[in-house]
């Protein structure tokens, strides 16, 4: 279980909290909601999440240990902006190897082509270069996938294809899955649960 | 205002050795919008829709080629002109922050856009505020680097910088990505309403539902071809849409089928037939040779042989 006790964060050390005294828990197998407005701090708790950044106060723990710095990452991050995700200057088939070459498999299912391989990330289209970074987190040894606003850039029907890949391999892999989304209806058709810490109360 | 006709985009790249090859990101398109009025480009992503901005700019890259008919005001609209008339008469909101100089404060970059656009030097700072106060930002934000801002507040300031000037023509490309419904909503309407003011608004989105709130017309894109041109009232799950792929992308959204309403095959051709044709469960050898052409049907157009 990836669960995260009574974390706060901010950006400037007297600057207002992003998020204070939050608890969220994430079993294998589970996909979470979490909704909010822009701005509010949602990308910032899943990047402490995933170890990128430290939390003020709290904890965050895997099973019971905290976030291993020098192994693989189980907990993978999948961004708002894939074209900020990926360095510029490598053919895409370096990108995708770069933790290990994923199977051939797993390329079918996300539809990636063959022709991508020798093209660089700007040659790809937004949607294909996301697709793209969800093959490159879905290691075999990958837990978990907070997935931030993954599919906000890409159309209906290109959203619910990916979707399906993502929820099928979650199901097959037993991965948690947080979904970070300002989309009420995709959230509520995707997730059993949701945390609202950061809805505003109106 | 402007009248596209049969539009194509192809980059050139060297395959092997000298070896010159062509691939075509754009092969037929086709659509206009007037004044007054918000047309919606909605499609597949890697359709091509955001090259149809920077074509319209004239800021592709060297190795790509176009053809087609462009026309702008009822003149052509040559590269020369494409020039001359970018940020001063057709003005873009482009896509990602990554169009954000990263190291110019955010309140220089949109006064910088305002004098380009024709705003006298001395004034472009009263205006820069406020542009930020429509978008409800604080002042203080102007002095920010694009890098201390949230996503959504960057979409604010690069619709700011769009529409400071006095450009006729909007090519809005993705302005609700990644945005809270509130913001978002508030992003449209500023659209709306210059479209109401005369303006001509092209709204570049794959948002389906944030497109059908503010345009009047909807042109629904695929694979590089334009599939069909329908009138935003014609998405309201009646079946009164003429093209099979408008019908899946309307069904595939998450308040409606979802990963339910999927189609068995995914991948999306680009080859000499029908974009739609892996997709479509009326598929037939015809769909598979030629493309086809645009007809004129209920009120609007449809590509397809079987319409």
């Amino acid at each position: 279980m990836l669960e995260a006790k009574k974390v706060a964060f901010r950006y400037a050390t007297d600057g207002p909290w992003l998020f204070q005294g939050l608890d969220i828990d994430i079993k294998p197998g589970e996909i979470v909601g979490l909704p909010g407005s822009s701005g509010k701090g949602k990308s910032t708790l899943a990047k402490t999440l995933a170890g990128y950044m430290k939390p003020h106060q709290g904890s965050i723990r895997i099973d019971g240990h905290p976030l291993q710095q020098k192994a693989f990452n189980p907990v993978q991050l999948l961004f708002q902006h894939p074209e900020l995700a990926v360095n510029p200057r490598w053919k895409i088939k370096k990108l995708l190897a770069e933790a290990a070459a994923p199977s051939s498999d797993l390329l079918t299912e996300l539809s990636i082509d063959e022709s991508w391989m020798e093209r660089y990330p700007h040659e790809l289209s937004g949607g294909e270069l996301q697709r793209v970074c969800l093959a490159r987190a879905l290691h075999p040894k990958t837990q978990y996938l907070l997935c931030d606003e993954m599919t906000s850039m890409l159309d209906a029907l290109t959203q619910a294809i990916i979707w399906k890949a993502v929820l099928g391999i979650a199901k097959k892999r037993n991965l948690g899955l947080l979904v970070i989304s300002h989309d009420s209806a995709l959230i509520s058709s995707l997730c059993r649960r949701t945390l609202d810490y950061f809805i505003q109360p109106v | 205002m402007l009248d596209i006709k049969s539009l194509s985009i192809g980059f050139s790249s060297y395959s092997f050795g000298l070896k010159k090859h062509t691939v075509l990101a754009i092969r037929s398109l086709d659509l206009s919008v007037s004044k007054k009025e918000v047309l919606a480009v909605v499609g597949q992503s890697g359709a091509g829709k955001s090259l149809l901005a920077h074509a319209l700019l004239g800021i592709l890259p060297r190795n790509a080629s176009l053809s087609g008919d462009l026309t702008f005001k009822g003149k052509k609209l040559t590269p020369k002109d494409m020039a001359l008339l970018r940020g001063r008469e057709i003005a873009l909101i482009p896509q990602s922050m990554t169009y954000l100089n990263p190291l110019l404060k955010v309140g220089v970059q949109i006064a910088r856009a305002a004098e380009l656009s024709g705003v006298s030097p001395k004034a472009s700072w009263k205006a820069t505020l406020e542009a930020l106060r429509r978008y409800r930002l604080e002042e203080k934000i102007a002095r920010r680097f694009p890098f201390q801002l949230s996503g959504g507040m960057a979409r604010r300031i690069l619709t700011a910088t769009a529409t400071i000037g006095k450009a006729d023509l909007i090519l809005a490309d993705e302005p609700t990505n990644g945005l809270d419904q509130a913001t978002a909503g508030e992003t449209l309407g500023h659209l709306r309403g210059l479209a109401d003011a005369g303006k001509a608004v092209l709204l570049i989105t794959h948002d389906i539902e944030a497109a059908l709130s503010i345009a009047d017309r909807v042109t629904v894109f695929c694979g590089g071809v334009t599939v069909e041109e329908a009138r935003a009232s014609d998405f309201n799950g009646s079946g009164k849409l003429r093209h099979p792929y408008s019908r899946a992308l309307w069904d595939a959204l998450p308040g409606r089928g979802f990963v339910k309403s999927l189609p068995a095959r995914s991948p999306i051709s680009s080859s000499g037939g029908c974009p739609f044709i892996f997709f479509c469960e009326k598929s037939t050898p015809l769909c598979e040779g030629s493309l086809p052409g645009i007809k004129n049907l209920n009120q609007g157009c449809v590509r397809c042989h079987h319409a």
